[in-house]
């Protein structure tokens, strides 16, 4: 006998992270999803944001790692609080692990969280964890044809940074032929352009978050702030 | 590495729709996996048996059934695969195109006793 089912895979996942989202929005924290190739750069922009919202915008984030907890302590060095992940082999961060690692976060006490997903161009694709905006962080040594060769990655994210643009002229990166790659995947994708080494870019990358907490804050109306 | 965690959903949704049905047993399972998608075929069914072993489902057949990657150019509305290394428009050599097709990923159907 045949059942028709005709269910999406990953629906399961999608329910948990639409819990994860509802519990940011009843305390007005916006959240970030970070996803990029090992060595993009994921937890440099974390510190380099962290810097450049100092006074402005209170901060809190996680720290997805298959093991060790070098980036939360990399993170909280900075000040502010930080929970690691340990994924134990997992490729990706799944909405599941991100709701047994909230309660953790004191989200009455900041504004804003960033995620900092497994370094994995492939697989945090597929999974939804319940942050309001995903974003990739391409950085220019991983080589011009990242969109060709992850396109799922490219399509599914809000935001593209572009990190380590201070090495540009000394390695061969077509940024057009890029930027047309992500284009065609996902025209209306943010775009940033910056360098965690020389601060360049993150001013704009720091106030467009700023400008998205104000919005969401606007939105869900938080009690408590 | 993810299918391992793809195959637990489409486990956990083929357990229930199994369940609704009253099945003894699932024989057959299909998924619609678009190309954009990234799955590997040999990957799940390697991880569904050793994850159905102790459930209705055991031995159950997975049939994938890919649906190809499609685009269609904005400017003369051809539609073409990508050829993997450029996304322009084979027609007209235009760069502005959208992907149409080969993000599906869903259990279609199973097939129960």
């Amino acid at each position: 006998m045949k059942v028709p089912v005709v269910e999406k895979i990953l629906s399961l996942n999608d329910r948990l992270a639409l819990e994860n989202q509802a519990l940011l929005d009843a305390q007005g924290v916006l959240g970030v999803n970070l996803m990029a190739s090992p060595g993009a750069g994921k937890t440099s922009l974390i510190e380099g944001t962290i810097d450049a919202l100092q006074g402005r915008l209170r901060l809190g984030a996680v720290d997805g790692d298959i093991a060790t907890s070098l980036d939360a302590d990399r993170v909280a060095a900075r000040g502010i609080p930080a929970v690691q992940i340990n994924t134990g082999g997992s490729c990706h961060l799944d909405a599941n692990m991100l709701k047994n690692a909230l309660p953790d976060v004191p989200l009455e006490e900041i504004d804003l969280l960033l995620v900092e997903n497994v370094g994995n161009l492939v697989c945090p694709a597929n999974f939804k964890i319940g942050m309001h905006f995903s974003v990739v962080i391409a950085s220019i040594p991983e080589g011009d044809d990242k969109p060709y060769k992850y396109p799922p990655m490219y399509t599914g994210v809000d935001v593209l940074v572009i990190n380590k643009i201070d090495l540009l002229p000394y390695l061969d990166f077509d940024l057009d032929y890029f930027k047309r790659g992500v284009a065609v995947l996902n025209p209306d994708v943010v775009t940033f352009e910056v360098s965690c080494k020389t601060g360049e870019g993150i001013p704009a990358w720091a106030g467009w978050l700023v400008e998205q907490v104000t919005m969401h804050r606007a939105a869900t109306r938080p009690q408590t702030k | 590495m993810h299918e391992l965690s793809v195959t637990q959903s489409v486990l956990e949704i083929v357990l229930r729709h199994a369940d609704q049905a009253g099945a003894k047993r699932v024989t057959q399972i299909d998924l619609t996996i678009g190309d954009f998608s990234s799955i590997v075929d040999d990957s799940v069914q390697f991880y569904f048996d050793i994850l159905g072993e102790d459930t209705i489902a055991k031995g159950a057949q997975l049939v994938f059934h890919r649906v190809p990657g499609e685009l269609r150019c904005w400017d003369c509305q051809a539609t073409f695969a990508p050829d993997g290394r450029n996304y322009i428009c084979p027609s007209c050599g235009s760069v502005r195109v959208q992907v149409i097709g080969g993000r599906e990923f869903r259990v279609e159907s199973i097939e129960v006793e």
